[in-house]
């Protein structure tokens, strides 16, 4: 094979190696990205059925609820102008606390309530989640 | 005082870097040796200054004075002591100092160990290790600065954020950083070579045992973090591909890129640019990771609470960078000519497609670690990336790499015939096939899917392909070299491993549950009781602890542990912290931790079986052993001068 074969060879493996990373990327994207919703837009039906997505906002005070198992949790997060109840039947993060800020991330049920395989807690106590505040900011515009 | 005399301490750092930087560059370029000759002093004296000033803010810490804004925020007269100087670098100003004082120990060490390079090259890598090191000393000073009063003073402080309490914690960030900041020697050797416009064996055998040593202080510095949220975070898990794990991640791929491309520029005096790319790509993603950790801009299971101001600054400094390595490499990259030429099949050949997609399989995870952050910055949403997107995309990029590792040493330079290639790996085949099948039967056929199977392939492949290795070369005449049985241990590290993650992935079993006192849980075939439970006061917390026994069998006749899992409730910042149990095991950890306290003697406590989870720390280490060993390749230190013929480019 004379060099200018084999160079352009190399380049053709090349591009075609980028092209089938560019169609991996692409296609990962498009199943596995998590996008984010307020309660309020959840109270209005426009987040997705049947896909996982992330939920911020507070935890509601007073609304934690523990199942007789002791493991499944029942609790709602707010914006303080709607609320998404949630259940989640794992052990808790330490940082999970009733008015504080918090991230949950999984599926919508059928009835309304949120099933979330995740909550995400914050390794600093000062620390609001982003998104979570987000949530907040993003309702308490709407109300003024 | 204290604070004031490293404060000053750190002014006259700053100075002198910028001195160095431009003393020691522009010498070099008018060949003065006077100025050149400044370099090493100038490299010792920031580090003197940068030595003090450390001591200064951990004598600040160990004295808990809290006049001192930093030692406030950061630590509390409760806090034990080990904690109080660890806590130095629990913070963002002060690991940032920890950053700054590790690019100058570089620095020294570059100038101890440099006397047989010629001059100039010398004086150019130290001028550009002295320009980065002004800029991190201005981020300090501007931005972020250590030593800043808190008038009136506090009583108390708030104590070391819990979770960095930990012996994990301790030696972690210094392990990270110094890796991430010893790709600045290969980032400096590089851009030393494109100013003096030589690149030759030489300089590729200057650069590879630094940038041996920065990979094997990032693999460690990892694999410590890793370890460290595995046992700390309290549920199992080891990695979760964070933005903030990622940013260390990304400069390893780059920087295991960079080594082998090292090897082919010594060896073939090959890929001299693409080497070049590297060294700058690894040093560029160093950078990017500090950014993204300290900045505040990703959401993370690590994001402490940071200003987001001061990104912009570390931005301007990653982009100054890049940019001026860049336009440097744009002006100069003609010069640098090409290597060897090579078959299609050769060792060089394999070495550039494991190079090429370990690049891809690095860009493939840096999208999905900035593409939140774009969405975001442009207004378009919210929305994050996960391990599915991670797992999807890197394991099918990273896998060929692995398969094509082990064949790499069979190969020869620069040519080599399939017929004799094929000669020796059919039988590292039949070997990988009947081991991936022996793995499988041990784990039980049924519980072996076929992802799992895949990379018990993977592990076997590179284990069998090791054997075969090791057999050849023990048979072949002379003496092994060092470099050769590093990099056989890492990459036989890399079997080990892989088996590691393939079993605790498929085979690791979890159990939340409520548990009273004397009640008994199941899993994997242990038997766990709740014994009873304590309350104890530590030194700056009060606690819960639990007994809870574990059995090898439902009618609890063998006992195999008792494990004694904590929640703690740290005082200063009331915060509950998790401390599991484990017992850790060759085949397999058992895990323990406690969920919330219900009432009286009744806990939620979380069950984990982690099997093989210990092989993916060994393969670790044994990577980290392999660079190790590789460092102390004898070639290393006759480096000599290189002859006038081959030095007359610079």
């Amino acid at each position: 094979m004379n060099p200018r074969k084999k160079r352009l060879l190399l380049i053709a493996c090349a591009v075609a190696l980028l092209a089938g990373a560019l169609a991996l990327v692409l296609a990962a994207f498009r199943d596995n990205i998590v996008f984010f919703h307020t309660p309020t837009e959840v109270a209005e039906g426009r987040a997705p059925q049947g896909r996982t997505f992330r939920i911020g906002g507070m935890v509601e005070a007073g609304s934690v609820r523990r199942d007789a198992d002791g493991v499944t949790v029942y609790f709602a997060i707010t914006d303080m102008a709607h609320k998404v109840p949630v259940r989640y039947q794992r052990a808790l993060p330490d940082l999970f606390k009733e008015g504080k800020g918090a991230v949950v991330q999984g599926k919508l049920g059928e009835d309304g309530v949120f099933l979330a395989s995740e909550v995400l807690a914050k390794h600093d106590e000062n620390y609001m989640p982003p998104e979570a505040q987000h949530a907040l900011d993003a309702a308490r515009t709407l109300q003024e | 005082m204290t604070l004031e005399l490293g404060h000053f301490a750190l002014i006259v750092a700053l100075l002198v870097c910028c001195v160095q930087a431009v003393l020691a560059l522009v010498g070099a370029q008018r060949a003065h040796a006077g100025m050149m000759a400044t370099a090493r002093p100038a490299s010792w004296a920031q580090f003197g200054c940068l030595v003090l000033a450390w001591c200064c803010l951990t004598w600040a810490f160990v004295q808990s004075d809290f006049s001192s804004l930093l030692v406030a925020q950061h630590s509390s007269s409760q806090t034990p002591l080990i904690y109080r100087i660890t806590g130095v670098w629990g913070n963002h100003e002060g690991s940032l100092l920890l950053w700054s004082l590790s690019l100058s120990g570089w620095t020294v060490a570059v100038a101890l160990f440099s006397r047989r390079l010629p001059q100039a090259f010398t004086a150019r890598v130290l001028g550009v290790l002295g320009a980065i090191n002004a800029g991190f000393l201005a981020f300090l000073l501007f931005t972020s600065n250590p030593f800043l009063r808190l008038l009136p003073p506090a009583l108390e402080g708030h104590d070391l954020n819990p979770l960095l309490q930990d012996p994990g914690m301790i030696i972690h960030p210094p392990l990270l950083y110094m890796g991430y900041v010893g790709f600045s020697v290969a980032f400096a050797f590089a851009l030393a070579a494109l100013l003096a416009g030589r690149f030759d064996a030489a300089w590729a055998r200057w650069s590879r045992p630094w940038t041996l040593v920065a990979w094997l202080f990032l693999t460690a510095g990892i694999a410590v973090g890793s370890g460290w949220a595995y046992y700390e975070l309290g549920w199992g898990g080891w990695w979760f591909w964070d933005p903030v794990e990622n940013a260390s991640f990304m400069p390893w791929l780059l920087g295991t890129a960079l080594l082998h491309s090292l090897a082919v520029t010594e060896k073939r005096g090959a890929f001299r640019s693409w080497t070049v790319l590297l060294a700058i790509g690894a040093f560029s993603l160093s950078l990017l990771g500090t950014f993204l950790v300290r900045s505040g801009v990703v959401t993370s299971v690590h994001a402490f609470a940071s200003d987001p101001s001061r990104g912009l600054f570390i931005l301007g400094l990653l982009v100054a960078v890049i940019g001026v390595s860049l336009t440097v490499f744009a002006l100069r990259a003609g010069s640098l000519g090409g290597g060897g030429r090579f078959a299609l099949l050769s060792r060089d050949t394999s070495l550039l497609i494991n190079n090429v997609l370990l690049a891809v399989a690095t860009s493939a995870v840096l999208l999905g670690t900035l593409y939140p952050l774009f969405i975001d910055a442009l207004g378009m949403g919210k929305l994050s990336v996960g391990p599915p997107y991670f797992e999807a995309v890197f394991v099918p990029l990273i896998a060929p790499v692995m398969v094509l590792m082990v064949i790499g040493p069979f190969v020869r330079w620069k040519s080599d015939t399939a017929r004799r290639l094929l000669r020796t790996l059919w039988l590292v085949v039949l070997g990988a096939l009947v081991l991936a099948g022996v793995l499988a039967a041990c784990m039980g056929m049924d519980n072996v899917s076929p992802a799992a199977f895949g990379g018990l392939l993977l592990a076997a492949w590179i284990a069998s392909a090791s054997a075969q290795l090791l057999w050849q070369r023990l048979r072949a005449p002379g003496r092994i070299a060092a470099g050769w049985w590093g990099m056989w241990l890492a990459h036989f590290g890399l079997a080990v491993f892989i088996l590691g993650v393939t079993v605790v992935k498929s085979g690791g079993q979890d159990l939340d549950m409520r548990m009273r006192v004397g009640q008994q849980a199941e899993l994997a075939g242990y038997t766990f009781v709740l014994l009873d439970e304590k309350p104890y006061r530590g030194p700056n917390y009060t606690a819960f602890t639990a007994r809870i026994a574990v059995y090898l069998d439902d009618q609890r006749q063998h006992l195999l542990a008792e494990l004694v899992p904590e929640k703690r409730i740290y005082h200063a910042r009331q915060m509950p912290m998790t401390e599991a149990a484990i017992d850790i095991g060759i085949l397999r950890d058992v895990y323990v931790s406690l969920g919330e306290r219900l009432e009286d003697g009744e806990w939620v406590v979380s069950l984990h079986y982690r099997p093989l989870i210990s092989w993916l720390w060994a393969g670790c280490a044994l990577m980290g052993l392999g660079a190790l060993v590789a460092v102390l390749d004898r070639r290393y230190r006759r480096q000599r001068s290189p002859s006038p013929q081959t030095g007359a480019a610079a």
